[in-house]
């Protein structure tokens, strides 16, 4: 297994498999009455954020908590960053506290790589910048798995915001791996320069692709990165792009709707849509917390020399 | 992978170069001890009423399916068949490489107020039986739990013993006994392999 989990373009087929299959496990322990397993009694885990997240710093905690290890919450806010702190030596000092796994978000594409080199213990990216966010991917890709009960071979849509998605750029590249055919769906001003590159097929057109999509993830627009008008207006946005009941109609019927979250209701999502049973969002949550205990154990079930 | 530190499953002696290998068990030596094993079972437990045979993974579990149809054969009665993976409980997770969780698959019932006997095919330190019996107090509360392992090849650490022995098999601690069941390998044996005692 590796050491850190910094994105999803390098991890191996082998790995990700290896830690949906143990998200499976961790699953099990969630419908149990005593949802606390003892194996990392004793291990630290600092969730290090410089960007506010509820949900996904939350649900570290939980998978952090139910696996027994104790959680340290470090937030940007309030804290010796808001003084001028370097992260390098936000880093040391979480080192010198003796932490075993830094959960890091940080608005800086790269900043957990950099984490990386200087602490001694494992990193997880839990989203930096514009760059990835794995520990989403893994949770889309153990969602589709258990509803479809496979990855290969499917169609994935990603429609949105992929100019500024980190959770599009992760899917992309771990769907790619594990089989399935990712298409991204997004306004021309969306879609980022460079994108011939990566493992994906076009398009600018949802309702041509919507037919033949098993699985849509629909991105939130995210305002607050957008720096420049992308699109004319909102209204314009949803009625091209937003995934409304007349367009869910036109999936297959077996098709899901997945949203990472927070759903902007009315723009990319009807509401109708966002509550139907073929939407995934709230499994997504629950699913959230048993890959994150997958990567935690996986991270530090083992000894760090062969690890 | 190939250590010592348990001695239990192993992937076979082949994969351990050029030390020597005995084989202690044959297929059919195998079979009359299950056969034995299953006899004890029905006799210690007054005919099997409540009896869950939970194997630990990976080769607890077939051996634990073998014993129930030797019970279904002697007695006609269909004993409780599951697996428990006691890794998540292990307290010696640090010492070695990531360990891939197995199945944990318990009978419908669930084990409140039943004879659970854990099926494990080599009792060495006895740490992966404490650990199992943590695991399975998360599942509920069995009226007794019991233990009963193909191999027996002493150097206990815990103060554990077993209800029910295959073969006890003394062996030093440089040894490696090697176990292969046709449901995960490729034949029935036990083997002790000596590394470079040969």
């Amino acid at each position: 297994m590796i050491r850190h989990l910094l994105s999803t373009e390098d991890l191996g087929r082998d790995d990700a498999l290896l830690v949906l299959d143990t998200a499976e496990y961790m699953a099990t322990v969630a419908d149990r009455s005593v949802k606390k397993l003892p194996t990392l009694r004793g291990r630290t885990v600092v969730n290090l954020f410089f960007e506010d997240s509820t949900r996904t710093r939350t649900s570290f905690e939980v998978a952090a908590k139910r696996l027994s290890a104790d959680v340290i919450n470090f937030s940007a806010r309030g804290s010796s960053v808001s003084k001028g702190e370097s992260l390098k030596d936000t880093a040391l000092t979480l080192e010198a506290m003796g932490a075993d796994v830094v959960v890091c978000r940080h608005p800086a594409s790269g900043a957990p790589r950099r984490l990386a080199g200087w602490v001694r213990g494992s990193v997880v990216n839990a989203g930096d910048g514009t760059h990835e966010h794995p520990t989403q991917a893994l949770l889309d890709a153990f969602t589709i798995r258990r509803r479809l009960g496979r990855l290969d071979g499917l169609s994935v849509t990603i429609v949105g915001d992929i100019l500024h998605s980190r959770v599009a750029r992760s899917n992309m590249w771990l769907l790619s791996t594990l089989g399935a055919a990712v298409t991204v769906v997004a306004p021309p001003t969306l879609v980022p320069v460079g994108i011939e590159r990566w493992p994906v097929t076009v398009s600018y057109d949802l309702d041509a692709v919507l037919p033949k999509s098993d699985v849509v993830i629909v991105l939130r627009v995210q305002r607050e990165r957008m720096t420049a008008a992308f699109f004319p207006t909102e209204r314009e946005y949803t009625r091209r792009y937003g995934l409304d009941a007349d367009r869910l109609a036109a999936m297959p019927a077996s098709a899901l709707v997945m949203h990472p979250g927070p759903m902007v209701r009315g723009m990319e999502i009807a509401s109708d849509v966002a509550d139907s049973t073929r939407s995934t969002a709230v499994e997504q949550v629950a699913n959230g917390v048993s890959v994150r205990m997958a990567v935690l154990y996986l991270l530090l079930g083992g000894t760090r020399e062969v690890a | 992978m190939a250590t010592t530190a348990t001695g239990g499953s192993l992937p076979g002696p082949e994969a351990s170069g050029q030390g020597t290998v005995r084989t202690v068990l044959s297929g059919a030596d195998i079979g009359r001890v299950l056969t034995r094993m299953a006899h004890q079972i029905l006799e210690k437990t007054s005919g099997g009423a409540g009896v869950v045979l939970l194997g630990i993974p990976t080769r607890g579990v077939p051996l634990a399916h073998r014993l129930a149809a030797r019970v279904r054969a002697v007695e006609g009665i269909e004993l409780g068949v599951g697996s428990l993976d006691p890794t998540m409980h292990r307290d010696d997770l640090r010492l070695r490489a990531v360990r891939p969780l197995e199945v944990t698959d318990l009978p419908d019932g669930g084990i409140d107020g039943s004879t659970v006997i854990l099926v494990d095919d080599v009792l060495y330190s006895g740490r992966t039986v404490r650990a199992a019996l943590d695991a399975l107090a998360e599942f509920g509360r069995p009226r007794v739990v019991q233990l009963a392992v193909l191999v027996d090849r002493g150097h206990r650490e815990l103060p554990i013993r077993a209800d029910y022995v295959g073969k006890n098999m003394p062996t030093s601690r440089q040894e490696v006994v090697a176990v292969r069941l046709v449901e995960t390998d490729d034949r029935d044996a036990v083997m002790i392999v000596s590394e470079g005692a040969g």
